[in-house]
């Protein structure tokens, strides 16, 4: 008898990519919900490093960092393969996959924290940033093709995460006009029934948005743009 | 460095390319296999090409199955540990390295010191203890991914100005093994000469 856990957050992203391979490939797992704030004895002892979740423990042993844990879930649970076999086009995922996580997330979080003609600098750079996902996708529903594929989990902040609290904060980085293919991408994947029942509700996401450990004058500021941005509705 | 050892490692015969990493000289068929980053290292393997060094690493470990013994463990767990100790490399060891290199003297550089040792030595004692290489028994593919710290480490050392020797004796052994290695010495820069270009480079951008 396999044993499956996950330790994770409702709203965390990283911990989500998680659960969207592991419900791909069929896998049951049990969840377990850690609080930033007050982290478990148990996450400490199987992440020592970073002592961060997303943690899978298949077996006892322990995998961190949620790009390792999907590779490894992809080796173990040969359903669904979320990496194409030849050794070219699984390059190419891999790729892509660091790029999303390494590029277009800090590129798009830092227009959150941005105004006036420093939100213009940010968002122009953002918008750089993502043309190049925008060509990526042409002629495909999703990056891995017709089926939802590494990148496409790598992406899941994009699709939800981000678009949400940029509609709370009244930004257009990522608009239906200005990247059209990446927009149609996001509203197929967040429709996704394998996909969508780990999204959390939005407004639950903008109540939490940022976590406190990214510093209280990121929360104050966070909560003034909120506010100005209903104001101006 | 990863890319070059790793074919070496695989016995894999090919054509090395230098670039001139100015802006203005990175040749046309970089700019065309990398028009992403437009950065080295590209494999370009039956003309279609692969970017990033962990990937390369990997793609040829994949592509040329068979040829000599695998870079990565067969086994998935010890695969993604090799995997996470390489994300770790690059995201702290060499995030560190690079700020001790190019940051100027003061806190900042202090600062990077304190986290490039404190990385080093995590590295040491959780991923290589006192196995012989990373992989174990065998030259695997994180040794590959922290190949590169047998050149850097002198630059990092005299800028930085700690001892590894003493910071991290372990991870220095593991170093003069690998070098004794053909694949490793024919790809690497000696530590002095990169030291030297480094400095040089220093010196043009002012940070000197």
């Amino acid at each position: 008898m396999e044993e499956v856990k996950l330790f994770g957050h409702p709203a965390s992203p990283f911990s989500c990519r998680v659960e969207i391979a592991l419900k791909l490939k069929g896998v049951h797992y049990d969840f377990i919900a850690e609080d930033p704030s007050n982290k478990s004895p148990q996450l400490l002892q199987y992440n020592p490093v970073h002592k961060k979740i997303p943690v899978l423990l298949h077996n006892g042993k322990p995998i961190a960092e949620s790009l390792v844990i999907l590779e490894y879930i992809d080796e173990v649970w040969k359903t669904n393969p979320i990496l194409p076999q030849n050794p070219h086009e699984k390059a190419k995922a891999r790729f892509w996959a660091n790029y999303v996580e390494e590029k277009c997330l800090p590129a798009l979080f830092k227009t959150f924290w941005s105004v006036g003609e420093q939100y213009d600098k940010d968002k122009a750079e953002a918008g750089e940033v993502l043309k190049f996902l925008e060509d990526e996708l042409q002629g495909k529903k999703f990056f891995g093709g017709d089926s939802i594929g590494l990148v496409d989990i790598v992406a899941n902040f994009m699709a939800f995460w981000f678009r949400t609290i940029q509609e709370a904060l009244g930004l257009d980085v990522l608009t239906k006009d200005n990247f059209p293919k990446l927009w149609e991408w996001a509203e197929n994947y967040v429709n996704c029934s394998d996909i969508n029942q780990f999204l959390p509700p939005k407004d639950k996401l903008i109540a939490i948005f940022p976590p406190p450990y990214m510093g209280q004058h990121l929360v104050a500021f966070f909560q003034s743009r909120l506010a100005a941005a209903a104001a101006a509705k | 460095m990863r890319a070059r050892v790793a074919l070496e490692e695989k016995e894999i015969k090919y054509e090395h390319k230098h670039e001139d990493l100015d802006t203005g000289n990175k040749s046309e068929l970089l700019l065309k296999m990398n028009p992403i980053h437009k950065m080295i290292p590209v494999l370009i393997h039956n003309g279609k090409p692969v970017c990033e060094s962990l990937i390369i690493v990997e793609y040829i470990d994949e592509a040329w199955k068979g040829k000599t013994t695998s870079l990565l463990p067969s086994d998935p767990y010890e695969r993604a540990q090799a995997r996470f100790w390489a994300d770790f490399v690059d995201r702290k060891v060499y995030t560190y390295g690079r700020q001790v290199t190019w940051s100027r003297k003061g806190e900042e550089q202090e600062a990077a010191k304190i986290g490039l040792i404190s990385s080093i030595k995590t590295l040491e004692e959780e991923a290589l203890g006192d196995k012989l290489y990373f992989g174990g028994e065998k030259f695997g593919y994180l040794d590959v991914a922290v190949i590169g710290l047998c050149s850097w480490m002198y630059t990092y050392e005299i800028v930085g100005k700690f001892s590894a020797e003493i910071e991290c004796p372990k991870l220095m052994a593991w170093a003069k093994r690998c070098m004794e290695r053909d694949s490793v010495s024919k790809s690497l820069p000696e530590p002095d000469k990169l030291y030297k270009g480094i400095m040089e480079l220093k010196m043009s951008f002012g940070l000197e």
